[in-house]
């Protein structure tokens, strides 16, 4: 009973700070800054402090099994609430729990200018307390309806700063696609509708995590309830609602825009977590897809391709937050890749060391905005020297991200790899080849691209901030209004002008916000060899510890296609290929960027320019906005469909009828003359609806 | 008519009456704000007489047909007409509770009006009274006597206004109900003339002689052309008032122009009343041929949901587009009703319960979330005097709460957690996969996506468009009361939605016949 309260503690914790913060703070003491964000930090470190003790309770294999609560019984179908604490839910509250309370400390600082921060803090703990319920759940429906609360607080928190308009689209751009992905997700579950009462056949609940695992499970585990094709589908749509939080193509269009939120959002819940439930989601259930090659080929393949597309379009960003969400989207690629291929630990691992160096790296774009005002780099150059140590971290992050030994990411990045070289039994051999081919790639790219963001914003002559972004932009305007008037997507785009942050101060920013990046850069440095180290055993921590330590989950989970799994050895081939690729894609960099400057130009011109027609591909992000956006949803559906629908309503439908009526009515109607010839037409709409019911009733 | 009689119709009466004291409070009080007040503390009469109903019934099924009471031959005037059960009961109480919430909504509104405000208010209960009646109809001429008294008052109170829009709703609404209403007795003179039974449990014993093939061999839908032809023209009343594909035309016009607690009492109660005769006559009456019917109103579901939610997408006015909404909606509940059936081999229908449990446990969490949008609705309009999406902008700077309010009503319509109609759409799409329409299910589920589309467009302009105007709006006392208790209810729906739930299962036991 203890142990159940304390883990239902941490979930309830930070939803008491949401209550708390919205309830009392924001109606009555809003002028308090800082009140709300040590009512939101408090409790988040108690919930962190929880969070580890059910770590080492799983370690050391505490009985953590809670009898779930009933909620609901809806038909034969019973719906349950409950905790599924596991190997995996274990790490991720570390993760969330802990990254959440790094960025809630950041914000104090970054927001400190800001006057809606009550707002801001309710927001964010309610993201964090849904977050964590969503890791916590043991029952599917329970899963999702915290998968959309997870979706609505991220809406709020896109659209925090509302009065700006790209905020606004951003954050219903976001809500509506990932709902598109949603819908495979639903279906799915749908589907375990349909076969509740197979489960319940066999003594288990439909909806139970660990029972869906149960069912997936080959005949001679007393499982097969979900099998063959409709096994595959039901994995494909979870995959799909997975595919749509996570960004992967192609559904990734969303979070690049999402960026328009404050920035520490953009750290937590558009790098660390949020986007990050997506892979956990894929493997929460990853015994069902163990049981399907086909989805896993698809998770595989879509991951690998992601991982590359959104590395190719991070190239060309002038955006920083744009190409840390491109370089975002593509290591998400890489953990779904790493799931496809069977690298079940690697990708969890991947996940884990990722929340911490992608979230160091995109508070210092918040700390380099803090001093400049801009988020373009363009506008950046020479802060090294301003702000050492922002410049310190974000380089060990980036190096992080490019996969440098000895950092954290290295050591994520090759398990992933080497586990795509060898494969595993669960997939065909070429897939996993591909998969490792595309992800290598992808190492060269995101050398290349995280050169291109810490060189044009740390290196060179400082080229002028917000400041100057403000002057060319008027500029611009005054050029356009000379040439006549400019299409509207045309007028460039104010990135950072929050108004709070919008004037030049190079500074090293406040202890509040440099503190938190310290504690991420240590982990973004040592994260990746303490928990799997891979020879060296002196710091009394086994080899391969996280991947054994997830894989006892899975296996627990599914003893026979677990077996399929097999951890690979640290292989130096592999190190050394991608350590010499990540350092080409530095080197090319280099090469293209190092002292070329034409002078103060500004903005100066990119030489990735210089391969124009595919320069403005990439910068068009492969036109699949356009695609998304124009053609799809305001010409097909909008334009077409709704119009056509509407069109129908108010002529063809109006217009036989009002010939019909105007039969009655020049028939000396009783009705009369109202002001509209409507009436007739509703009237006569009633017989001619009826008349067709019946005649499809007689014809079927 | 015994005294038994009279305690059984005795929540009807207390109504009505107290409908006729509040117009005659109206007369003697020049105090005209008491009014409302005065109506919604009449409303514990018909409240108490309900509960003393609802605990008088614990062992029986129906009040009307009490063993005891049978036997010793005194009651005989209501038993064909009127079933006192848990079903009737369930709608009697949400017809209460929308009508004390839409009275206390109108409190505002009414203020405005320089006379007839007496009238308004015993409108609104004369059109309750009527709706309490229909649901616990199981008759044909009473459910027609019923339907007439709820649709007459509506239209006078679409009409209130006398603006020149106001009246042609109202106008436009009567004279659509009067062909309905034609076009539905005319069926149900079918009915009667080929089963010879104005009872519904009349009719369903026809059901049980052999039907005869015509045409050599076959067996047209429903038995016979007759009743094929019955059973169409009675849906063309029933469609009117629930607001279904096809006869859903009637529907934006009237909903921009009659007053807006008008609106929300018709979109609330009277559907909720609609959808109650809709599930007791085809449950109960029309259960042999239920698979005719069951495949029937699946399609007009799947219609109801796609037209309504589509077009919605193009409304800028906000009245209309919640009119669109309120069809694509009643579609959503039809599955519920089409889900009630499945075959139970060689065209034999099985009664599915969770089918109607979905549809009563949806109408109440449809309830409390379209109110609670209606009332910040009415206050906006009262304010801004337009009813324009467009002059929404910046409403969440010049008011807070309401825009709080309004997005956490359309949160709740596009079905998302922790809302009541989620729960609801999860209970009614099971209920489709139970009976076997899948196909339906997932149409429901692609159009929960398409609607998220238009509300959430409304949430943007309301938080992320610039003011038009920088005047605080603030709405008085009652309609923040009423906005609260409907909110909380939406959410308290979603949450905790075990009350529900029981309730909804323990009133459709009524259907199983």
């Amino acid at each position: 009973m203890g142990a159940e309260a304390a883990i239902w503690a941490i979930f309830f914790l930070p939803l008491a700070s949401f209550g708390v913060i919205a309830l009392i703070i924001r109606p009555f003491l809003n002028r308090h800054y800082a009140l709300s964000g040590f009512v939101l930090i408090v409790p988040l470190a108690a919930a962190l402090g929880l969070s580890i003790w059910a770590l080492r309770a799983v370690i050391v294999g505490q009985d953590l099994d809670f009898d779930p609560h009933l909620w609901l019984e809806v038909g034969s179908a019973t719906i349950e609430m409950g905790l599924l604490v596991d190997q995996l839910t274990a790490i991720m509250l570390i993760v969330v729990t802990g990254v959440s309370l790094m960025v809630q400390v950041y914000s104090l600082g970054y927001m400190r200018e800001d006057t809606g921060h009550a707002r801001y803090f309710a927001y964010m703990a309610l993201f964090t307390s849904a977050m964590l319920g969503l890791v916590l759940s043991i029952n599917v429906i329970q899963l999702y309806v915290f998968w959309e609360l997870v979706g609505v607080s991220s809406y709020l928190l896109i659209g925090f700063w509302h009065e700006r308009p790209a905020a606004a689209a951003a954050a219903k751009k976001a809500f509506i696609i990932t709902r598109i992905g949603d819908v495979g997700f639903l279906i799915a579950i749908l589907y375990l509708f349909l076969q509740a009462d197979q489960f319940a056949a066999e003594n288990l609940n439909a909806f139970h995590i660990p029972d869906i695992w149960q069912a997936a499970q080959p005949v001679a585990m007393g499982g097969a309830i979900l099998g063959g094709t409709a096994l595959t589908w039901f994995a494909l749509g979870i995959f799909s609602g997975a595919a749509g939080k996570s960004g992967q193509f192609p559904l990734h269009s969303w979070l690049p825009d999402a960026m328009e939120g404050p920035t520490p959002v953009s750290a937590l819940i558009h790098a660390a977590t949020m986007v990050a439930a997506g892979v956990f989601l894929v493997a929460r259930f990853y015994p069902v897809f163990q049981a399907s090659e086909d989805a896993l080929t698809v998770v595989a393949l879509i991951g690998a391709f992601t991982a590359l597309m959104a590395a190719t379009m991070a190239l060309v960003m002038n955006d920083i937050k744009r190409v840390m969400a491109y370089s975002t989207i593509s290591q998400l690629g890489y953990m779904m890749a790493a799931l496809g291929v069977g690298a079940y630990g690697a990708a969890v691992f991947h996940l884990l060391t990722h929340a911490s160096f992608k979230a160091l790296l995109f508070m210092g774009a918040g700390s380099v905005n803090h001093a400049t005002g801009t988020f373009d780099m363009r506008y950046m150059g020479g802060l090294w020297r301003r702000m050492p140590l922002t410049y310190v971290l974000m380089v060990v992050a980036g190096l992080s991200l490019v996969g440098i030994i000895p950092l954290a990411g290295f050591w994520s990045k090759d398990e992933i790899l080497t586990g795509a070289w060898n494969g595993s039994g669960l997939v065909d051999g070429w897939v996993s080849r591909v998969t490792f081919v595309m992800l290598l790639g992808g190492v060269l790219l995101t050398a290349f691209y995280t050169f291109r963001m810490l060189y044009m914003t740390f290196h060179g002559e400082f080229r002028g901030g917000v400041d100057r972004e403000l002057e060319v932009q008027e500029q611009a305007t005054r050029d356009e209004a000379t040439r006549g008037p400019a299409a509207p997507d045309q007028v460039p785009a104010t990135s950072g002008l929050s108004g709070q942050h919008a004037l030049v101060h190079l500074a090293e920013s406040p202890v509040a916000m440099v503190a938190p990046m310290l504690v991420l850069g240590v982990a973004a440095v040592f994260s990746g060899y303490l928990v799997n180290p891979q020879w060296v055993k002196e710091f009394g921590i086994p080899g391969h510890w996280i991947s054994e330590f997830l894989l006892t989950g899975v296996e627990h989970a599914a003893p026979v296609l677990a077996d399929r799994i097999e951890l690979h050895d640290f292989s130096r081939w592999i190190a050394t290929i991608s350590t010499v690729v990540a350092v080409a894609g530095l080197g090319l960099g280099a090469l293209l960027y190092w002292r070329r400057q034409d002078g103060r130009q500004v903005p100066r011109r990119d030489p990735l320019e210089a391969a124009g027609p595919v320069h403005t591909l990439l910068s068009q992000k492969y036109y699949i906005d356009a695609l998304y956006e124009g053609a799809l949803v305001r010409r097909a559906f909008y334009r077409i469909i709704a119009g056509t629908l509407d069109w129908i309503d108010r002529n063809l439908v109006d217009g036989t009828v009002d010939a019909v009526g105007w039969i009655f009515r020049n028939i000396g109607s009783v009705i009369g003359r109202l002001q509209t010839g409507q009436v007739q037409a509703y009237g006569t709409a009633i017989a001619l609806g009826s008349l067709l019911i019946l005649l499809g009733l007689l014809l079927f | 008519m015994s005294a038994h009689d009279v305690y059984l119709v005795s929540p009807l009466l207390a109504m009505a009456g107290v409908g006729i004291l509040v117009i005659l409070f109206d007369l003697v009080t020049p105090r005209k704000g008491l009014l409302p007040a005065f109506a919604i503390l009449g409303l514990v009469a018909p409240l108490v007489l309900l509960l003393i109903q609802f605990y008088d019934l614990k062992d029986s099924v129906n009040l009307v047909r009490e063993a005891g009471l049978l036997a010793s031959g005194e009651s005989g005037v209501l038993v064909d007409s009127l079933s006192v059960d848990r079903f009737s009961l369930f709608f009697s109480f949400l017809v209460l509770a929308a009508t004390g919430l839409v009275i206390l909504g109108s409190v505002d509104y009414v203020r405005q009006m320089e006379r007839n405000q007496g009238e308004y208010f015993g409108l609104i209960l004369f059109s309750a009274t009527g709706m309490m009646l229909l649901v616990s109809a199981t008759e044909l001429i009473t459910i027609y006597i019923a339907l007439e008294l709820t649709t007459l008052p509506l239209a006078a109170l679409a009409a209130f206004l006398m603006t020149p829009r106001s009246s042609e709703a109202g106008m436009k609404f009567f004279i659509i109900s009067a062909i309905s209403s034609a076009i539905m007795l005319y069926g149900m003179a079918l009915i009667f003339g080929f089963t010879g039974s104005t009872t519904l449990e009349g009719i369903a014993a026809s059901f049980q002689e052999p039907a005869q093939a015509v045409f050599g061999g076959g067996v047209p839908a429903f038995g016979s052309f007759a009743m094929l032809v019955g059973v169409v023209l009675l849906l063309v009343g029933f469609g009117f008032k629930i607001s279904m594909v096809p006869f859903q035309m009637w529907v934006p016009d009237i909903y921009e122009g009659a007053p807006a607690p008008v609106v929300a009492f018709l979109s609330v109660a009277s559907k909720a009343a609609a959808f109650a005769v809709l599930l007791r006559v085809f449950f109960l009456g029309f259960f042999d041929v239920a698979l005719d019917w069951g495949i029937l109103l699946a399609v007009l579901a799947a219609a109801s949901m796609t037209i309504g939610n589509l077009v919605a997408i193009s409304q800028s006015n906000i009245r209309r587009l919640l009119g669109y909404s309120t069809i694509a909606h009643a579609g959503y509940i039809l599955v519920g009703v089409a889900a009630g059936v499945r075959e139970l081999g060689a065209g034999v229908p099985e009664f599915v319960a969770i089918g109607p449990n979905s549809v009563l446990f949806y109408l109440g969490a449809y309830a409390a979330a379209n109110l609670t949008a209606f009332f910040v609705i009415i206050a906006i309009s009262m304010r801004i005097g337009s009813d324009r999406i467009d002059d929404y902008a910046g409403l969440a700077r010049r008011s807070p709460l309401l825009a709080v309010a309004l997005t956490l009503a359309f949160i709740a319509l596009i079905g998302v957690p922790p809302t009541g109609i989620f729960i609801a759409k999860l209970y009614i799409f099971t209920a489709a996969v139970e009976a076997g329409l899948v196909w339906l299910a997932i149409v429901g589920v692609i159009n929960s996506v398409v609607s998220a589309y238009y509300y959430v467009r409304i949430i943007r302009v309301m938080f992320l468009q610039p003011a038009t105007s920088e005047e605080k709006i603030t709405a008085s006392f009652s309609s923040w009361s009423a906005i609260a208790i409907a909110g909380a209810a939406t959410v308290w729906i979603g949450v905790a939605p075990g009350l529900m739930l029981r309730a909804a299962e323990a009133a459709t036991v009524v259907l199983a016949g």
